[in-house]
């Protein structure tokens, strides 16, 4: 440690501050696309999950508990190695035809973490008191219908922080997807590393981006609790 | 489709995937996933109730300092901190570390900082009127916490510990790069070596991550049933 000499320079400027932002800007992608389609997903498992149809019940339960335990790592390696024996042929090659590794990534990082968001959602729909359900019903909604209207909105309000916790987990996993391939932030603070030998920096680059995103997001998270949940609660 | 995979791969590395390459070398597979994940449990455990204890500590500074730690390692991918701890550690230590000790540290440092909310939670879900009730009997503050508070909070903590384990074993797969033996790395060197069956392996290896942690989460949430008939009574 004594004999390293440190050279912030490496990291604040020129080639290598350029493939750290632009694996920032990747990160933020993966992340984003992923957590949109993730939400979609998840609310489509969590009313499943809610059916009055056992099978279908059966089905999003089984979805829920064999992605959330199995490791995200081994997941993104089977959509990246293994897709093709599993996927239709033509769904296969348009993938390939984009960018395969972070197309992977994105079906990998969106089924697990959707699996996390249905299990937000449902408890989040869990405590609209069942009453609501009871009179949407009686006033003639359909159960589909009851779930759009009356009970979704109010439960999509109390979802969103657990929603920004599982956006924040999403992005610190997208890491992962350096292990295929994409250039995201981690990979390139890797890279930084092996042209330069500079580990220090470029970990703390990458680290401080990091952890100064979450915390900023954590804030506004708190903001909203405070200002827009309290008051609803409070009612 | 299931009908194009072919397992028999799974047959023939079966033992390979569950204890490596013991006895006749290291041992790897998911005899090493959960080696790594039992003992970075057992050691964020030590440092969860630490930091735990530490990030309400009455003197603002300790607070400070603790809290400020967490939320920066809460902040990190699991990934960043295991490539701080196999680039720093030999930097600062001037000798390498074994890879298996690399990540254990990683995982303990990682989960520690996730394990302190757990505990803080846990101590403040205790009511305030027991460590008023402990201290005007004459405890000190460590006492009523040691004597009083903990061994309650602890039993309340079980079912979150679990679930803690369940996502170790998830983030042990990360050693992975790191080249640690453990079934995820196994696992990709199988693959290396026959290439045509990716599709079986990783199926097969999900499986197994599958049972065990499915067996753990199962069991934290009879748990937590009985845990609150307990309390109910």
């Amino acid at each position: 440690m004594l004999k390293y000499k440190f050279d912030w320079a490496v990291v604040t400027s020129g080639t290598y501050f350029e493939w750290l932002v632009s694996g920032l800007k990747v990160t933020i992608e993966l992340s984003v696309v992923s957590i949109a389609l993730s939400f979609l997903i998840g609310l489509v498992i969590a009313v499943m999950r809610m059916s009055h149809v056992k099978p279908v019940r059966w089905i999003a339960h089984g979805y829920l508990e064999f992605f959330r335990n199995t490791p995200l790592l081994v997941q993104i390696f089977f959509w990246y190695f293994g897709s093709y024996k599993v996927l239709p042929k033509a769904v296969n090659d348009w993938l390939v035809e984009q960018n395969f590794e972070f197309a992977s990534a994105v079906i990998a990082l969106t089924i697990y973490t959707s699996a996390f968001i249905a299990e937000d959602i449902r408890s989040g729909v869990l405590s609209i008191p069942k009453e609501q359900m009871e009179a949407a019903r009686s006033s003639g909604f359909s159960y589909i219908r009851s779930m759009r209207y009356i009970i979704l909105p109010q439960a999509v309000r109390l979802t969103i922080p657990p929603l920004v916790n599982q956006f924040l987990n999403l992005t610190k996993n997208s890491s992962l997807a350096m292990t295929i391939g994409v250039a995201e932030l981690t990979y390139q603070a890797r890279q930084v590393e092996s042209y330069t030998f500079k580990a220090f920096e470029a970990f703390t680059a990458a680290t401080l981006v990091y952890v100064v995103l979450s915390s900023v997001i954590t804030l506004l998270v708190n903001f909203y609790n405070k200002r827009v949940l309290q008051p609803m609660k409070g009612r | 489709m299931v009908a194009g995979l072919d397992f028999t791969v799974i047959k023939d590395n079966l033992l390979y995937f569950f204890i490596g390459r013991y006895p006749g070398g290291p041992l790897g597979g998911v005899a090493l996933t959960l080696y790594l994940a039992v003992a970075s449990l057992v050691l964020s455990f030590i440092g969860g109730l630490i930091l735990g204890l530490l990030s309400i500590s009455r003197n603002w500074v300790v607070k400070w300092v603790s809290v400020t730690f967490i939320n920066a390692v809460r902040g990190m991918p699991l990934l960043m901190v295991i490539f701080w701890m196999y680039f720093l550690w030999p930097a600062m230590m001037g000798r390498p570390m074994p890879e298996s000790q690399t990540v254990i540290l990683a995982l303990t440092f990682f989960t520690s900082a996730y394990m302190s909310q757990i505990v803080r939670a846990g101590i403040e879900g205790i009511p305030r009127g027991q460590m008023e009730a402990a201290m005007s009997t004459g405890l000190h503050y460590r006492q009523a916490m040691t004597h009083v508070i903990l061994p309650q909070a602890l039993r309340n903590m079980i079912p979150s510990f679990v679930n803690q384990f369940v996502s170790m074993i998830k983030d042990t797969s990360l050693a992975f790069i790191v080249g640690v033996d453990e079934l995820t790395h196994v696992a990709t060197q199988v693959n290396n070596r026959t290439l045509i069956y990716p599709t079986e392996i990783f199926l097969f290896i999900a499986l197994i991550y599958f049972v065990i942690c499915y067996a753990f989460t199962s069991l934290s949430r009879w748990l937590e049933h009985r845990l609150a008939w307990r309390k109910a009574i």
